[in-house]
């Protein structure tokens, strides 16, 4: 097991009290596997991305663990987690686009980068360059500054930025929103290449888009309103959902394409519950078309099938 | 590059062509007859007011028609002849001027480059830590909300008059004769050092602030939170959000020329430095208004000059300007 | 502003930009996954009746106001008149002093502090007018109109508007308050033009990008929930910036002897002080009121204006 989360709550604090945008999420990634991590926005699926790496100034930690190659990750410490970061775990940020000092050309930026986590920039600067090549893009990138580069130029230079050090876990965070349809499959096949040439060990893949998770993921975990609906292999999510969110999810995609699950359901009446006070139970019982009585509680994460995990009382 | 410089260049010239209008207008064109309400407020001998009143027709021009009297203008400019002064009859304007200049920029350079550095550094310093933040900000609030020549008042009472360690006025003791002795240069340095003095921490307080703001929003952008989260240390990011955070101030530095020459002209007035500041103050109680003119268009070409050199320099500081004028991007 | 910034106050750092709001980004995560989203004025009015720099910067400026009201009332001497001590140090009778020539300090201060805020409010008003309608024209209109508005501004930008008001004023035989505020109004515009102007645009840009984004909310809707207000807190805030500039060039124009040629003002004390070497004297309490009161003011405007911009950008706010 590369990476094991156990019961991990986060919640971000705001004026109102307590939002629990990651509510007590448990699973798994083995090593080499790429999980996609789906759902509306605001179901807390970046959080849990900003958790795993570096929190922002909002975010509490609650409760929970975080293994990664068996060792523990001590994400409530910002201090210590430093020791992992870049080297163990790393992230490539939704604002890819904003994610390089304007003013530095990358080439010394990734120098300074280095060299304050005392690594030799100097010696590293041909695998550097050589990944440059790798990502299709010439070594004199290096010596530009963010402007000059395209977004699709950009999203690829942070990705090698961010997998540099041959990161255990990386989480790439809506790599591909920014980008138009044929520049999106450059980037999301280079990312199966980094994890071929095992630049990468595992990775999480957060993003809105279900045609990129089908293209990349190995296993997609669906999530609900701070919650885990659902985990299993990518074809079966596709092909034969059990929950009934991810289902509706699915079959409110076009058929061809599958795109978007961002946009509002349209297919599912209602809207997710706040997360300042979410129902007690199962959260999607308010929009679900089998909620019954039971639903008012909790629905364990269980195995229903081999490595198939479900939070759903109806399916078993 | 060269289009950049070309277009700025293009700007500074529009605005000297409209200053120098305006400085031609002013006399000409406002309310009541300026030329009469001058001479009759010397309270002069008949004779003398009509002779004043003849002198200042021709100097005018004012007999011949007004686009004669606009060339002319701008002819006399180009000459360097600025007209002469009514306070120290018959001194040339441009003399009187001249001989003003050196006090102006000795209190303004050095008040202004050393507040911009110190102020950015301080700022820098202060921002995001939390005790410094609530201690040591307000002071810098109440720096830049003091006009200056209270400041100068202040520093001037306090100094000058209640402890008496620094002289209270002029640009050196008038008993000395302009010498290159220590004596003489000590003498100029002390009583330098209190206009200075309050121009420099009124201007220190604002850059401060400022940089304060400005590093709090580089801390808080994409590229600072990225740095974080691969574990760049804080000296990093800071050191990256400082370069940033300079660019703008490098801008507000050009924007704040105008103010700041202002404020020099009052700090001067308080301390009477015989610079600029204090000519002006000659110039209106004595109604001299050639050489009021004549000082409006040197801080004009001032400005304008330290806004090209600062256009200049911004150019170097910022990189993405070269790589934009390349057309590259 | 930054803005932005933020820039800062318009002291050496007069380019207002930094220190009003950079456009808030679109808050996606940032505000928290599904968090109730409180109706925006209720929350500002939350946060400003509990940020200190605000409440002490409104109570401050209060103050002086009500004081440059009931001030005249309770002490009706006429400010000019010579009819008290020479040089009188504060007692119970003269609480400010008199001046070298018997004139009561404290009924010259409650007045000047009244010509101080009449300068402001007309002054910083005109000014905002004129900043904002410029700018938001530029800004939304771009092309032609932009590049001529911009040229416009760059010009009064860049020419030391001070000097030219020393000039136009030394021309003038009488002059007013009024017309004091309308010229400082018509010269301190340019920075504001230019902050509003690049938050138009960049609100354009934005209001496209959530048009897009969003799912049928309408335009108008959009417009008025996520622009009109960002937009009114930047301008409020200008305001106040350029509120407290024109109190300190009006007070400049009045040191030089260039204020209001009838009636009394903070600036104009400074200047008689000075001029009648209250230095020398030791008569602090001819010209240590005018500059307080004057500093206070403005102080306390930009002390609540940094209160503000944390709370209409919460990206600021120390959590």
């Amino acid at each position: 097991m590369s990476l094991q989360v156990n019961d991990l709550r986060v919640y971000y604090r705001t004026l109102a009290g307590d939002v629990r945008a990651l509510d007590g999420v448990t699973f798994s990634i083995a090593e080499g596997e790429i999980m996609g991590l789906a759902g509306e926005s605001g179901c807390g699926k970046s959080t849990l991305g900003k958790a795993l790496t570096h929190f922002d100034s909002r975010m509490r930690y609650v409760g929970g663990d975080v293994v990664l190659d068996d060792e523990p990750l001590p994400i409530m410490d910002s201090d210590a987690m430093d020791e992992f970061r870049f080297w163990s775990v790393s992230i490539i940020p939704q604002y890819a686009m904003s994610a390089m000092n304007p003013t530095r050309k990358i080439g010394k930026m990734i120098a300074d980068l280095l060299e304050s986590r005392g690594e030799d920039a100097a010696a590293m600067r041909p695998e550097i360059e050589r990944r440059i090549e790798l990502v299709g893009l010439q070594r004199d990138v290096l010596d530009r500054y963010p402007i000059e580069l395209s977004g699709g130029m950009k999203q690829r230079v942070v990705m090698v930025i961010a997998t540099l050090l041959n990161p255990s876990l990386l989480i790439a965070d809506e790599i591909t929103s920014a980008l138009d349809v044929s520049t999106q499959k450059a980037v999301a096949e280079t990312l199966i290449e980094f994890r071929d040439r095992q630049l990468v060990r595992t990775m999480i893949v957060i993003t809105h888009d279900m045609s990129i998770l089908a293209q990349v993921a190995d296993t997609i975990t669906v999530m609900y309103a701070g919650k885990l609906a659902e985990k299993a292999a990518t074809d079966v999510i596709i092909g034969a959902p059990k929950h009934p969110y991810t289902r509706l999810l699915i079959s409110s995609l076009p058929e061809v394409g599958v795109r978007y699950a961002d946009k509002r359901l349209t297919g599912i009446p209602g809207n997710p519950p706040q997360l300042l006070d979410p129902p007690l139970g199962c959260r999607f019982q308010a929009r679900c078309p089998l909620a019954d009585a039971q639903c008012r509680e909790e629905p364990p994460f269980v195995e229903v099938e081999p490595a198939h995990f479900v939070a759903c009382w109806k399916v078993s | 590059m060269r289009q950049y410089f070309a277009r700025k260049l293009a700007i500074y010239l529009v605005t000297f062509f409209v200053a120098v209008t305006i400085d031609w207008m002013i006399p000409r064109f406002m309310p009541g007859d300026p030329v009469q309400g001058m001479v009759s407020r010397m309270s002069l001998e008949p004779e003398a007011a009509n002779r004043m009143m003849g002198f200042f027709l021709g100097a005018f021009g004012l007999d011949k028609p007004i686009w004669e009297q606009y060339l002319n203008f701008w002819v006399a400019l180009a000459h360097g002849d600025l007209g002469i002064s009514v306070w120290q009859f018959p001194t040339p304007v441009l003399n009187i001027i001249l001989s003003a200049v050196p006090y102006t920029l000795a209190l303004l350079i050095p008040a202004i480059l050393l507040s911009w550095v110190a102020g950015n550094q301080f700022g820098a310093w202060v921002a995001r830590r939390k005790r410094l933040d609530n201690t040591v900000l307000p002071v810098g609030y109440i720096l830049t909300a003091t006009p200056y020549m209270w400041l100068g008042i202040l520093i001037a009472w306090g100094l000058g008059s209640v402890l008496r360690v620094l002289p209270l006025s002029g640009a050196f003791n008038y008993s000395m004769s302009p010498t290159l002795t220590w004596e003489f240069f000590l003498s100029v340095y002390t009583h330098w050092l209190m206009p200075f003095l309050s121009l420099f921490l009124v201007m220190f307080g604002g850059w401060a602030i400022g940089m304060r703001n400005m590093i709090i929003y580089e801390l808080e952008s994409d590229y600072a939170h990225w740095l974080e989260a691969l574990g760049a240390p804080q000296s990093l990011v800071r050191r990256y959000a400082f370069r940033n955070a300079v660019l703008p101030q490098v801008t507000g530095l050009a924007l704040s020329l105008g103010v700041v020459v202002a404020g020099a002209l009052v700090t001067e007035v308080v301390f009477s430095y015989p610079g600029l500041g204090y000519l002006v103050l000659q110039a209106i109680q004595n109604e001299d208004y050639f050489l009021l003119q004549g000082i409006f268009l040197f801080v004009i070409i001032g400005v304008l000059v330290a806004n090209f050199l600062i256009d200049i320099a911004y150019v170097v500081v910022d990189p993405r300007t070269r790589v934009g004028m390349q057309g590259r991007a | 502003m930054s803005i932005t910034t933020q820039r800062p106050a318009p002291a050496p750092g007069d380019h207002g930009e930094a220190a009003l709001p950079a456009p808030a980004t679109a808050p996606d995560g940032a505000t928290g996954p599904g968090v109730a989203p409180m109706r925006p004025r209720r929350e500002v009015l939350y946060f400003a009746l509990r940020d200190k720099r605000i409440l002490f910067g409104a109570a401050v400026v209060l103050f002086f106001l009500i004081l440059s009201i009931v001030g005249p009332v309770l002490d009706p001497t006429d400010p000019t008149a010579f009819d008290g001590p020479t040089g009188a140090p504060p007692s119970a009778e003269f609480w400010f002093g008199t001046t070298t020539f018997g004139e009561d300090v404290f009924a010259q201060f409650v007045n000047g502090l009244q010509a101080t805020f009449l300068v402001g409010l007309l002054g910083g008003g005109l000014a905002a007018l004129v900043g904002i309608s410029i700018g938001f024209v530029a800004g939304y209109r771009g092309g032609i109109v932009d590049e001529f508005l911009s040229m416009i501004t760059n010009i009064v930008l860049v020419i030391p508007t001070l000097v030219v008001l020393v000039v136009i004023a030394a021309f003038l035989s009488a002059r007013g308050v009024v017309v004091e505020a309308a010229f400082v109004g018509l010269t301190s515009w340019p920075w504001a033009a230019r902050a509003i102007r690049s938050q138009t645009f960049s609100l354009r840009a934005r209001e496209f990008v959530d048009l897009a984004n969003m799912s049928g909310l309408p335009t108008w809707k959009v417009i008025f929930r996520e622009i009109a207000p960002n937009m009114g807190s930047y301008l409020f805030m200008t305001f106040i910036l350029l509120f407290g500039g024109a109190v300190l060039i009006a007070a400049t124009l009045d040191f030089i002897g260039l204020g209001p040629t009838e009636g009394i003002s903070l600036g104009l004390m400074m200047n008689n002080a000075v001029l009648w070497s209250a230095l020398q004297l030791g008569m602090w309490w001819w010209f240590i009121p005018p500059g307080l009161g004057i500093t206070a003011i403005v102080g306390a405007l930009y002390v609540m204006n940094v209160g503000l911009d944390e709370i209409f950008n919460p990206k600021l706010r120390e959590m």
